[in-house]
């Protein structure tokens, strides 16, 4: 019976090489997007997507990028990353060899931009991370200085962890503080040491500093312990979809401490996730705030609000930037070109973007911009205060 | 001391847990001597069941749990008769290749429909109770005295019935058996469901203890109930869930007393010296080799 099939399956494996092969010879510009579409955050891989699509049909409307006196259209290869670190090398290796894309966003996760960045960089082509905030993706680990094609559209870790040790300890009047983080995952890791450098700093003191592994739900062995050295406050810089199970426990286990995290927090699934309200009363550090935008932001949020139905979180803001960043590159470098186009991001300087305004100091891939530190209160996310770099 | 009373507590929680999905693994390799990979994900399963009923009619705790157990078994039963009995005298190896893309087949599947991590409801009024510092929630006392509960019930079906009794015979020598006029097919197919009736219930539990419920969420746990079940003895009964209290018990207390970061290295050093010691595990009997 099998044998019947043989003859088709060869005809549509043909089919599929002869499709891929007489592509439409039309001139276009291709960006490739490494999302974390499923796995341990699909929310934030699905807000980068959604943002370069309302990124992409924008542009598209207006007839596409003008590349050297000719506009191009923009095409958009997406790839899901599993929000893995090997899978995004594959990503990244597939988006720059295969679909020949001139410039990569993403991906969002350290653990995941990290790898990707490595293939960029062997590769030659030009990536933006929109929301990869550990030092190490665009630091090249062994000479310790920048990658030469790696770019990110947020702040660092370096920035982001001693704005909240400030917070601690001048707002929220902190002496004492525990920390609590997956050992197994990037960001949070350099999150946690730079958190306990600046809050030491401060004058505070780190009580606990306690970590579990990528997958682990029961976190009460480390909350019990942490209850013992009784913390003024808890950092907790883990993913949305952890943080509300890590409240839940602590509360239960009579922890009245309240919580502080990172910009991992900022979907709006924490709250979906945290039916026993737990995180009520918790700040945490983000790249934007709907409550305090620019007239530029508010264009965005109105725009994607209206595609998508519901408000764009930070990585959505992110994403659109990283795009935006992409396409001038591409623009002003006057040609399809990898080395060209990185060239011209390499020598950005100034950008106004839906999250703020960057400045990339010369020889930086990163941006110094501003954060700001957000509330969860009556089910939602609001604004406390803007700090500048 | 009430330090560590909070921690005996952590660790029962989360011992019953491993124990219910423990013994899944160790019925199914009592009378076929294959390890059913699907089952971490039969386990989510169980949770994402009973989001799917509450989210038809709210149903009280106690109907959710049968209705679960039900529904598990009846998926436990489906994939014995459609995806191992077929491959049952064919090489072992296969069969566990079989097991492992049964359950990616069923942890894609929920992956496809579900991407997203969901809350779990409130299935009960979760109260906490404080005795001189040390607390405990309703919760916990359901999850551990439900556990117990079912394991009991377990042991007295394998040890005192007729069906337990033709379970350890096809655990001992299939053929014969089969020769006595032993209905073995039957038997291994109620063990099939038995081992995911429990699968469903640690899930639906487990959901409720940590109740974020993702597609992946059965990987770690399945594996960790695998090794429980491999210390006790892999198919002796009161093995997995002595392995499962063990390995609870291990990885909370190694973070009680030692930094965190060390908890999985010594966890798992710890049980590699008892299989090096005990490579039958605690409880289990060298298997008797036959012609």
């Amino acid at each position: 019976m099998h044998l019947h099939f043989r003859p088709l399956l060869t005809a549509l494996v043909l089919n599929c090489i002869l499709l891929t092969s007489c592509q439409p010879s039309k001139p276009s510009v291709k960006i490739g997007i490494n999302a974390e579409l499923t796995g341990e955050m699909p929310a934030v891989g699905t807000s980068c997507k959604q943002a370069a699509e309302l990124f992409i049909e924008q542009i598209n409307k207006s007839g596409g990028i003008a590349v050297g006196g000719t506009k191009l259209p923009v095409q958009l290869s997406v790839v899901d990353n599993s929000c893995k670190a090997d899978q995004s090398a594959a990503a990244a290796q597939r988006l720059i060899s295969q679909e020949g894309v001139l410039v990569m966003v993403g991906p969002d996760a350290s653990s995941c931009a990290i790898p990707a960045s490595e293939i960029s960089e062997s590769l030659g082509c030009l990536m933006i991370s929109p929301w990869s905030t550990n030092p190490k993706t665009t630091t090249d680990s062994t000479t310790g200085k920048p990658k030469k094609n790696v770019f990110r559209a947020c702040f660092t870790d370096r920035f982001e962890s001693p704005v909240l040790a400030a917070f601690a300890t001048k707002n929220l009047h902190a002496k004492t503080a525990a920390v609590l983080y997956d050992v197994s995952s990037e960001a949070p890791t350099s999150q946690s040491t730079l958190f306990k450098e600046a809050f030491e700093k401060a004058g505070g003191k780190v009580v606990s500093m306690e970590t579990y592994s990528t997958g682990d739900r029961d976190f009460s062995a480390q909350l019990t312990k942490i209850r013992e050295s009784s913390p003024d406050i808890i950092y907790l810089p883990a993913p949305y979809n952890d943080t509300p199970l890590i409240a839940a426990q602590a509360r239960q286990l009579g922890i009245k401490a309240p919580f502080l995290g990172s910009d991992a927090w900022s979907s709006p699934d924490i709250i979906k996730l945290d039916t026993g309200k737990n995180l009520e009363g918790s700040y945490f550090c983000n790249h934007y705030s709907t409550e305090a935008a620019t007239p530029k932001a508010k264009q965005f949020i109105a725009d994607y609000t209206a595609r998508f139905g519901n408000a764009p979180d930070d990585v959505a803001a992110l994403t659109f930037d990283a795009m935006t960043l992409a396409a001038n590159s591409i623009a002003k470098a006057g040609k399809v070109d990898r080395s060209a186009v990185r060239d011209v991001m390499a020598s950005t300087r100034d950008f106004d973007g839906v999250t703020g305004h960057f400045i990339y100091p010369e020889g930086t891939r990163d941006p110094v911009k501003s954060a700001v530190i957000m509330q969860i209160k009556d089910g939602g996310f609001h604004w406390v205060s803007t700090v500048e770099p | 001391m009430k330090y560590l009373a909070q921690q005996a507590i952590n660790a029962l929680q989360l011992g019953s847990i491993y124990a219910l999905i423990a013994l899944g693994y160790s019925m199914v390799y009592g009378v076929l001597t294959m390890i059913n990979f699907a089952h971490g994900d039969v386990f989510m399963l169980g949770a994402f069941f009973c989001l799917l009923l509450i989210a038809i009619v709210p149903v009280p705790f106690w109907l959710a749990l049968i209705v679960v157990m039900g529904a598990t078994a009846v998926l436990g039963t489906l994939i014995e008769r459609f995806a191992y009995r077929p491959l049952r005298n064919a090489p072992r190896v296969s069969a566990i290749i079989t097991a492992l893309g049964c359950g990616l087949v069923i942890q894609n599947t929920t992956l496809g429909i579900s991407p997203y991590a969901r809350p779990m409801p409130h299935l009960l009024d979760n109260v906490t109770y404080q005795f001189s510092g040390i607390t405990i929630t309703t919760l916990q006392i359901i999850i551990i005295g439900v556990s117990v509960g079912l394991m009991i019930v377990l042991d007295f079906l394998i040890r005192k019935t007729s069906f337990g009794m033709a379970m350890r015979a096809i655990a001992s020598d299939r053929a014969t058996v089969s020769l006595l006029g032993v209905p073995a097919n039957q038997v291994i197919a109620v063990t099939f469901a038995l081992g995911a009736a429990l699968g469903g219930a640690a899930g639906l539990l487990y959901g409720m203890a940590y109740p974020v419920v993702s597609a992946a969420m059965g990987i770690t746990v399945g594996w960790k109930a695998f090794v429980a079940a491999v210390i006790g003895g892999i198919g002796n009964m009161r093995g997995a869930v002595l392995g499962a209290f063990l390995l609870g018990a291990v990885e909370v207390m190694t973070v009680a007393v030692l930094p965190s970061t060390y908890r999985d290295l010594i966890a798992y050093s710890l049980l590699l010296l008892i299989l090096i010691f005990k490579p039958h595990g605690l409880l289990g009997k060298p298997a008797l080799h036959k012609a």
